[in-house]
């Protein structure tokens, strides 16, 4: 069989692996469902996830094992990541093909011409490293006490913003799957939602459409994990090339060359990703995949000039300190910005956080939306909490969105811990923020309707919101006695409308009211009022005196010793605009600094 | 063909007939296309329906009977509670589909008492087979995550186990319902299709404490049939649950008062929230189940108004002693 269908095989199998792994992210016990499938296995077998998040944090996870087995194999045959498992790379390289089928050959060959533009990918990825690096210098100066450098150098995890399997996982997470759900709803009961997609999607079509301008535009010019194979790839032990100077420069090699990297000419190992296009191609014999180097001569190195490098640089190490003059990470913290159960302190949470989506993928309740802008820059599409979008809050006995973050950014905890039981009681639940009433829209505080939605959804024990009963004239609801008996006063006209105070919730009381508890009504007419007949009047009221008309309110009140913040009281609020009572991040658990109570 | 006009000699009379025919074509089609979609009127703001109805589930004969079982098990509660009503071969005959209408609200595990112990789901589901039944659906509209509820509670399993078929609702299982004579229950989506060929309906419900309506028990367990948004309903709590009353008249409910939720209701979350009371009523007859469930509490019928309300109404009885219930002693 030909190296070629080979490669086409295996690019194959990795995509619709990528499709199976998101399409069973999806919560339950079923075959098909989260169980034991490696749902991360991209994002672990991802050099520049594993390299990012090893710069910010100094660890390497033990599911990075793959991308370090990845990082070995490149030195071994070169960038063979990009061409025969990138689900991205595969994509690309399809929709570059269609565009260019039926076009000329010169067209073809000119498509695959190297570029200078394809050193921009160096110079991104030298960015979002030296994004990263900061982080590593900053730890530094506090460990050497210099507090100057300390205060200054601050650095972030961003290289998921172009990471390609970042890209692709979020974009087939928060776009494709919904999207493709939405008709059979097979992964969900309901449709799912995701705020933004429209920005992710838009970025992924247009990554996709510019291969029909020139071929796997976004691995040539963008992206930083081929830059980063690229550069790894430069000292492999096989690479393609001529096997002789001379060759009748038909330029076939070229016509299909995904890495426009010039196997006719001067090769550029960096840039090629293996395709092995131009082996089959040549009609002299004369490319090869083997140790030595390309008889026609190599590019070598990676093609970024010293003043790309000495940019990119500068303004990685200066772009989160930079974002970071908006003090989001101190007293001007956002508190609508609510992380999911277990995620990190802020800080050590931006150093983690790959914005995949997996989160957003797997949590039943779709509460867990991407971030736009309110973790500031380096926060976009990073998980926040949204419990007017979702089908309910967080639930109790859920903890999923741990288990599935592949960077433990949201750390995997347990049941217990998160609800703080057993070898956890002490420590306490996990807090995610707490409920505020707002009283001027809450119908019972603010409107004089019964309600309390939010305490009877309360799930904890006690309840996190109790309620204080409170008797409240009516509008309009003092009127005369005509006439009365132990049940039943008589207004003498009509007064009221039939039936209005017959809900069970309106009581009534003689003026001036002297400590008597009100009489609950249960029926009234236009000019009479009917009262529990369980507590009669002790004596029929005297016509002549006056009567009011309460009705009973039970008003919400959060208490913060139990709120956790699950949300599940603002979901239900029956004021559905702005909410009722809203979650907001004050004594989250994570950051300590944000405490409420003393 | 050249255009004539283009090369400059002047237009023959058959081109301008041509020409003429075209233009007076496309005049008359585009006027006919807007005489025959023209709107004087706007559009009209809501379109009704054909709605939805529930018919009676109610065996004929057997109205009024009621038991209450003291006993800690139960599965032999129940068993001994429907005896004493003349047993289950007396509501379910051969060929009867059934629908059990739990209460699956919350997420949390049987333990805590917060939903229909699936103990009890399952030996309903048996006890409905064992009398004939050929489909005993299980449902209910949850509060929390849906297959969540269903799961955790361990509802579904005991369901599916004992061999009912579980249907956790979806958008379009709801239709539009008005309660005849209904204030509040009109044009709302209501939980219809599980009900496409029942014949009988079983509502299965804990007694819980409820701070809106004073407690949950088998009527407030109707408000699981309602979809949309009817959070809004909570502001008349006592009117919704009196037409939800009027709204389905059930074969039986089984009302399960072995572990009652005191306080913290109606979602609980605590064992200290519950208490032992070893009660299993059976009823044709839901407003006195509810009377007696209310007793378990502690609770006066002033404390529950919806149930006085119902009674009012015509749903049932609210002096359940009227219906001289079978009382029976399992604890010997």
């Amino acid at each position: 069989m030909k190296i070629v269908y080979t490669r086409r095989i295996s690019q194959l199998f990795f995509l619709l692996l990528f499709f199976w792994l998101g399409f069973v992210a999806t919560l339950g016990t079923a075959w098909w469902q989260l169980r034991g499938w490696p749902v991360n296995w991209f994002i672990h077998a991802d050099p520049l996830a594993a390299l990012g998040v090893f710069l910010t944090t100094r660890t390497v996870q033990v599911g990075f094992g793959w991308a370090v087995a990845m990082i070995a194999l490149t030195v071994i045959f070169g960038r063979f990541f990009c061409g025969w498992i990138c689900p991205f790379g595969t994509l690309h390289q399809s929709i570059g093909w269609l565009s260019y089928r039926r076009r000329p050959l010169i067209e073809k060959i000119k498509a695959n011409d190297y570029r200078p533009a394809q050193r921009i990918k160096y110079g991104i990825l030298t960015f979002l490293l030296a994004v990263a690096f900061v982080g590593l210098i900053a730890d530094g100066a506090k460990i050497a006490r210099m507090a100057g450098l300390s205060r200054i150098a601050a650095g972030s995890l961003q290289t998921g913003l172009l990471d390609p399997i970042s890209l692709m996982y979020r974009s087939v997470n928060l776009v494709l799957l919904p999207l493709a759900d939405r008709t059979v709803l097979v992964t969900s009961l309901g449709p799912r939602w995701y705020a933004g997609a429209g920005l992710i999607g838009f970025i992924f079509a247009v990554a996709l459409a510019l291969n029909i301008w020139i071929p796997r535009f976004y691995c040539r010019f963008v992206c930083p994990l081929g830059a980063l194979f690229g550069v790894i790839g430069r000292w492999s032990l096989w690479r393609i090339g001529k096997t002789n100077p001379k060759c009748s420069m038909c330029m076939e090699c070229e016509t299909h060359c995904e890495g426009a990297c010039e196997p006719s000419t001067k090769f550029r190992p960096s840039e090629c990703v293996l395709c092995m296009n131009c082996l089959r191609a040549c009609e002299d014999n004369v490319i090869a995949y083997r140790t030595y180097p390309s008889a026609g001569g190599e590019a070598a190195g990676v093609d970024l000039t010293r003043r790309g490098l000495i940019v990119s640089m500068a303004s990685g190490a200066l772009a989160v300190p930079v974002m970071r003059l908006n003090n989001l990470l101190g007293a001007n913290w956002n508190p609508r910005l609510i992380r999911p159960p277990g995620a990190l302190p802020e800080e050590p949470f931006l150093d983690r956080c790959l914005k995949c989506g997996q989160c957003m993928r797997v949590c039943p309740t779709n509460i867990i939306q991407p971030a736009g802008l309110e973790a500031g820059l380096e926060g976009v599409w990073t998980p926040t909490l949204n419990f007017r979008i979702g089908t309910s809050g967080c639930q109790l006995n859920c903890v999923a969105c741990g288990q599935v973050c592949p960077t433990a950014a949201i750390r995997p905890i347990t049941l217990d811990k998160k609800l703080g039981r057993n070898a956890f009681a002490e420590a306490g639940p996990i807090r995610l923020g707490t409920a505020f009433v707002d009283q001027g829209r809450c119908l019972p505080w603010a409107m004089d309707r019964p309600c309390i939605v939010c305490q009877e959804n309360c799930p904890v024990s006690p309840k996190a919101i109790f309620v204080r009963e409170v008797f409240i004239p009516v509008r309009e609801g003092t009127h005369v006695v005509a006439h009365a008996d132990e049940l039943t006063i008589d207004l003498g006209s009509s007064a009221l409308a039939p039936n209005i105070f017959a809900t069970g919730d309106y009581y009534c009381r003689p003026l001036p009211a002297e400590g008597e508890a009100p009489h609950r009504i249960v029926a009234n007419t236009d000019a009479l009022i009917t009262i529990d007949p369980n507590r009669p009047f002790a004596k029929p009221l005297k016509p002549g005196i006056k009567v009011e008309i309460l009705v009973r309110l039970q008003r919400p009140v959060v208490d913060p010793r139990y709120c956790i913040g699950c949300g599940v009281c603002e979901h239900e609020c029956p004021v559905t605009g702005i909410k009722a009572i809203r979650v907001t991040a004050e004594n989250e658990s994570r950051n300590t600094e944000r405490k409420l109570l003393p | 063909m050249t255009d004539p006009l283009e090369n400059g000699s002047s237009m023959n009379r058959r081109e301008f007939m041509i020409r003429a025919a075209k233009a007076a074509a496309t005049v008359a089609a585009s006027g006919y296309i807007v005489y025959r979609f023209r709107d004087e009127e706007g559009p009209s703001a809501v379109e009704t329906r054909p709605h939805y109805s529930f018919r009676s589930f109610a065996v004929p004969g057997t109205e009024s009977r009621m038991s209450i079982v003291t006993g800690a098990n139960r599965r032999r509660a129940l068993n001994a509670a429907l005896d004493a009503i003349g047993g289950m071969e007396n509501f379910i005959k051969p060929g009867d589909r059934v629908l059990l209408k739990v209460n699956a609200a919350f997420a949390l595990p049987p333990i805590l008492a917060a939903t229909s112990h699936p103990d009890l789901v399952s030996e309903l589901v048996k006890l409905c087979t064992a009398a004939g039944a050929t489909r005993v659906v299980v449902t209910d509209h949850p509060i929390n995550d849906a297959r969540a509820c269903f799961n955790l509670t361990g509802i579904a399993r005991a369901a599916e186990e004992a061999g009912a078929q579980v249907v956790i609702p979806r958008q379009d299982d709801f239709l539009p319902f008005s309660l005849e004579g209904g204030r509040l229950i009109s044009n709302w989506p209501v939980l219809a299709r599980p009900f496409e060929g029942i014949t009988k309906v079983i509502g299965v419900a804990p007694v819980k404490d409820h701070h809106r309506s004073g407690a949950s028990m088998t009527l407030k367990n109707w408000y699981g049939l309602l979809g949309g948004r009817r959070n809004v309903f909570h502001q008349e709590i006592h009117e919704i649950i009196r037409e939800l009353a009027l709204m389905i008249k059930p074969t039986l409910v089984i009302l399960d008062g072995t572990e009652s939720m005191m306080r913290n209701g109606p979602t609980g979350g605590s064992l200290s929230d519950l208490k032992p009371t070893h009660t299993m009523i059976a009823s044709t007859d839901p407003v006195a189940a509810d009377a007696f469930g209310a007793t378990l509490l502690g609770r006066r019928l002033s404390d529950l108004p919806y149930i006085t309300k119902a009674a009012i109404s015509g749903a049932g009885t609210a002096n359940f002693e009227l219906l001289s219930p079978k009382r029976i002693n399992m604890n010997g």
